[in-house]
This record gives C-alpha cells, sequence and structure tokens, in this order.
C-alpha cells in the first residue's frame, strides 16, 4: 500500500450507553478511494466525525497526513473536504455565493474564490443556477453543490457521507462520475454509502463497519474472490417469501435462502442450483412463482455473508432516515 | 487566511441577517415604540426625553443581539451550516468572534438609533462621547455573548427566543434602565448587581446624564469581566456540547 494519509487506530467513541465506535482501526493511502459500509447505527457517521474533527475520541489515535489530530483535531482541517449526509449549505445564499463563502472559510482570495466557483458550477452543470437560492434548488442539484462546497479549496482528501442517497438516477450518475474524476486526478476520497453497488464499482478497497467494530477490511477484488464458487438463484413470489425459506432449507440442506426486498428470496449455495425442482417446491407448498432466475453472487452477497445483516433492512433504514429528515412519511 | 475567513464570515452574517428589511426595521421600530411607550407613561413633555435616553439605547442593544445571534446561531445549529463554520481551518475563538461580531456591529447600530431620534428633540452637546461610545460597544458585547449563551444552551429556535426572554425582561426592571435600582426592594438589589447591564446602563446614565453609581473605571471592568465570562463560558459549551 502506497503513504498511507489517512492513519486510525484504537478509535473508541461511546455516548452513554452506546459504544458508537470501538476500538477501530484503519489506514487510508494517499490517492484511494476508500469504500466506509455499514447499516445504520453501525459507526459510519461516528467514525468520519471523529477523522473530520467534530467529535473527539474516547481512545485511540487518528493522523491525517501524517499530523496527529488526535488532540487537535483543527490540525489538518485544511487538508479536508467534507460533504454530509444531509446538504448543508445556506438556503439564503445563491449557489455562487456558498461556494464563494465557503472559499472564504478556507482563505481564498476573492479573485481566486469566484474564479473557483465558476469553474465548479461549469463542471458539475449548475452554471445556469449560480444567480439562484440554494432554497430553490432540487435535491440532485443541492447535493451536487454541497460536494462543489466540499473541494472548492482543493482539498487532499474528500469525506463523503452517503452522496447519492434521496437523488435521481441522473444526478446520482453524475455525481459518480465526479467522484471518479475527482479521484483520478488525486484526491484521496473516503465514501460511506449503503449502494453496495455504488461501493464495487467506485472504491479500490472497502471496510465493512457492523456495531462500532470493522469487520472485514479488504479491497474489492479479494472480497469478490469470497464469491466466486457461489451459485444464485432468485425468485419471484406473489406473496409470502419469508415464510417459503424455512421449507426450502429443510427440503435441500446445501441452500441458504433468505427473503429479500419485494416478495422474492434469494438462494445460494456452493453447488449448482437445480432451478426446476425449487420451482416445484414452491408450487406445492401453494407459492405463487412469478420469476426464477439465476444470478452472479455480487459484493451485496459477500456483504451480507461477512455482516450478517440483510441489505434491504440497510436500505429500507436509510430511506426511512432521509424521509423523516425530508420531513415526510416512509415510502 | 483567518482574516479571510473571518471576513467572510462577518461579511456574510451581515447580509444574510442583519441587512435583512425585517431586522433593520426592528432596529428603527423597536427605540422608537419604547420611547413612545414611556413618554406616554411619563405625561412629561420632550424634556423627559434625555431621561429616557439611556433606558431605551440600552434595551434596544440588548433585544437586538440577543434575538439575532441566539436565533440565527440556533437556525445554522439545527440546519446543520454550522458544522462547516466548525470545520473551518480556524480557532474556535477566531470562529465564534466572527460570528458574533455582525450582531455587535447591528447592537451598536441599534443603540445609536434612539440618539439619532433624541437629536431633533433635544440637545445632546452635554454628553460624554469618551463614555459613551466605549459603554454601547462593551454593552453590544455582553448583550452578544449572552446571546450566543443562550444559542448554545438551547437546541430549537423557538428556545431560543424563551430563553433569552427568560434573561432580558428581568433585567429590563432590575438593571436601572428607567428607574434607579435604589427605588428596587433590598431583597432584589444584589440581584441587580450581578448582571452585566446594571454597568452597562450605569455608564449610559453618566455619559448622558452626568450621574452615575459606580465610577467609570469600575463600570468598564465588571463589564469587560462579564464579557470575557460569557464567552468563554460559550466557547466551553460549544466544546462540550457540538464537538462531542
Amino acid at each position: 500500500m502506497q503513504e498511507p494519509i489517512i492513519e486510525a487506530s484504537g478509535l473508541t467513541k461511546r455516548f452513554g450507553d452506546v459504544q458508537a465506535v470501538a476500538g477501530v482501526d484503519f489506514d487510508v493511502a494517499r490517492g484511494e478511494l476508500f469504500g466506509f459500509l455499514g447499516p445504520n447505527g453501525a459507526g459510519k457517521t461516528t467514525t468520519i466525525n471523529l477523522l473530520i474533527g467534530l467529535a473527539r475520541p474516547d481512545r485511540g489515535t487518528i493522523r491525517i497526513a501524517g499530523i496527529d489530530c488526535s488532540r487537535n483535531p483543527k490540525a489538518a482541517q485544511h487538508l479536508l473536504g467534507v460533504v454530509p449526509d444531509e446538504s448543508n449549505l445556506y438556503p439564503e445564499l445563491t449557489g455562487f455565493e456558498n461556494l464563494c463563502f465557503c472559499g472564504s472559510l478556507y482563505g481564498l482570495g476573492r479573485r481566486d474564490r469566484e474564479e473557483r466557483s465558476r469553474a465548479l458550477l461549469d463542471r458539475f452543470g449548475l452554471a445556469d443556477a449560480a444567480g439562484r437560492k440554494f432554497s430553490g434548488y432540487s435535491k440532485g442539484m443541492k447535493r451536487k453543490l454541497t460536494i462543489a462546497a466540499g473541494i472548492i479549496h482543493g482539498p487532499q482528501i474528500l469525506f463523503l457521507d452517503e452522496p447519492t442517497t434521496g437523488i435521481d438516477v441522473a444526478s446520482a450518475r453524475q455525481i459518480r462520475q465526479l467522484l471518479a474524476e475527482l479521484n483520478a486526478d488525486g484526491t484521496t476520497v473516503f465514501l460511506t454509502t449503503h449502494y453496495i453497488e455504488e461501493a464495487e464499482r467506485l472504491c479500490g478497497r472497502i471496510a465493512f463497519i457492523v456495531g462500532g467494530r470493522i469487520v472485514r477490511i479488504d479491497d474489492v477484488r479479494t472480497l469478490m474472490q469470497l464469491a466466486e464458487g457461489r451459485h444464485g438463484v432468485q425468485v419471484a413470489l406473489a406473496a409470502g417469501a419469508a415464510e417459503m425459506c424455512p421449507q426450502i432449507e429443510a427440503q435441500f440442506p446445501d441452500l441458504e435462502c433468505r427473503a429479500v426486498s419485494g416478495d422474492a428470496i434469494r438462494i445460494e449455495s456452493p453447488v449448482p442450483i437445480q432451478v426446476g425442482p425449487l420451482v416445484r417446491l414452491l408450487e406445492d407448498r401453494g407459492a405463487e412463482v412469478y420469476e426464477a432466475r439465476r444470478i452472479s453472487p455480487s459484493l451485496e452477497d459477500v456483504f451480507v455473508r461477512i455482516t450478517g445483516i440483510a441489505l434491504d433492512e440497510m436500505k429500507r433504514d436509510k430511506e426511512k432516515k432521509m424521509s423523516k429528515l425530508n420531513g415526510g412519511s416512509p415510502s | 487566511m483567518i482574516g479571510l475567513a473571518v471576513q467572510g464570515i462577518l461579511a456574510k452574517d451581515i447580509r444574510t441577517y442583519y441587512l435583512k428589511p425585517p431586522n433593520v426595521s426592528w432596529g428603527l421600530i423597536f427605540p422608537f415604540a419604547w420611547a413612545g411607550m414611556f413618554f406616554v407613561r411619563s405625561g412629561t413633555g420632550l424634556d423627559s426625553a434625555l431621561a429616557l435616553l439611556p433606558g431605551v439605547m440600552a434595551v434596544s442593544v440588548l433585544f437586538g443581539t440577543t434575538s439575532l445571534l441566539s436565533v440565527t446561531v440556533t437556525f445554522e445549529k439545527k440546519g446543520r451550516s454550522f458544522e462547516r463554520l466548525l470545520l473551518a481551518p480556524i480557532s474556535l475563538e477566531m470562529l465564534m468572534l466572527a460570528k458574533t461580531s455582525g450582531a455587535i456591529l447591528f447592537g451598536v447600530a441599534n443603540a445609536f438609533v434612539p440618539v439619532l431620534m433624541a437629536a431633533f428633540l433635544v440637545d445632546l452637546s452635554g454628553l460624554d462621547w469618551a463614555v459613551l461610545v466605549p459603554a454601547v460597544v462593551l454593552i453590544a458585547v455582553s448583550s452578544t455573548f449572552l446571546g450566543l449563551f443562550i444559542a448554545v444552551s438551547v437546541s430549537e429556535v423557538f428556545e431560543a427566543q424563551t430563553f433569552s426572554n427568560f434573561f432580558r425582561f428581568p433585567m429590563l426592571f432590575l438593571c436601572g434602565l428607567f428607574f434607579p435600582v435604589e427605588q428596587l426592594p433590598v431583597w432584589l438589589r444584589p440581584l441587580s448587581y450581578v448582571l452585566p447591564l446594571t454597568y452597562g446602563a450605569d455608564l449610559l446614565h453618566m455619559s448622558i446624564l452626568g450621574a452615575g453609581r459606580f465610577s467609570p473605571a469600575i463600570d468598564f471592568a465588571v463589564l469587560a469581566f462579564f464579557c470575557a465570562g460569557l464567552f468563554a463560558l460559550s466557547l466551553h459549551n460549544i466544546r462540550r456540547k457540538w464537538i462531542v
């Protein structure tokens, strides 16, 4: 691994009775795009807050670009760009004014910050909305401007907390593209997301965190090897997916079954799966089968195997949280 | 670098909050309403304008600064834009000085609105400006830091308003703004002496009416002590509550 730019060692943080982070150790190499994955309450945001200086560790050390930030979190803040899970710019200011203001916080002179703001608005496709108030932006535009604000000062490390959650597909795609470009330009990116496919596509290495502990940290290729040699079938049912799993596992002991989103079940096995007998069993037990198809195991399956957490549950939790933040009801 | 950040925060706050038409009109209407209320209540003519001036100035500063600062900081904290400031590579002390400087300027400007009004009604040639101006600045600083203390103590915008009133309304009656502390019941007087505005009002009375209870040195020293104490306490609370 290249020279580490983030070094976290023995990080521990407790809030009252809750052990938010319990002895987390990891390094992130300069120029890496590092993924930090876990369910809600796993300790992702707390870990980010510890690294950026919005929280103080109870124990452990943090070094950013060789600077010990454990006792003095301000020491390396000029190297960091932060994009929180909620867009937190100023609703009363225009897009251009918001970027200029963020530039001033990092000591950019007027001409410099105005030039950079214009360039970023252009790069993020927001030039036409530069003079509009932030409060009038769509969710996707807000997210893009928040990312632009995070990089106005050209940080060495960019922290992003769920950058594509709750926004439209086109904006999410554009953001992923921008992150890849930033990383290619040399910015170290620390990304938390609950979209496993996003992490799989973007990240070089991934850490899985559950219950405040890192349960696995590896490069994507090595993680994907855990899925090799596995076979999968996904079956869509009219109803009752959860009740069918125990019956399948009782009949076919080699198969591992779990209910996934909607009324579907996902079956995995180290040996090839015969789809015909499976469908017949389901129909014999009164299930209406809409579709049965073979699937290639993905990083999502690796995540589920390592953490024991159903990904759909994680997505639902996240969507509920985002919906609450946006003042709506969970969909 | 720090200078640019401080300048940026001050400029942003002035434009976003303090120069907004509702706040400008508040700064004009509020002292006018207070002065009018006391004219009507006292039943005296324009002669009483000078006697009312210290109280109206102090009230204008107190309400202007505490209201705006506590509400804007709570609003930014709630909307998480305050995190953006906490992540800026400047010390918390500088950051909070920058954040409060807009409110201090607003308070000072508010204080001189009643002076401007009075200038059309009475002769202000006897005012001791060398005491008046620093007194107004220190009242604005202490009131602003009181607003900061309130902002850090609450989490909702409406709480900031109600908690502000918890301090402000007793101060109207306890600090000798419109009637002397000596007229208060004996058991209430000690309370007056632990409120910063008592010393600020004393300086205003001294500089406008020529008579104060304490020496200016004591008033300035106590006000400066309150400013330093409230600022230190607010920073301590920010570190304890917001950088957990």
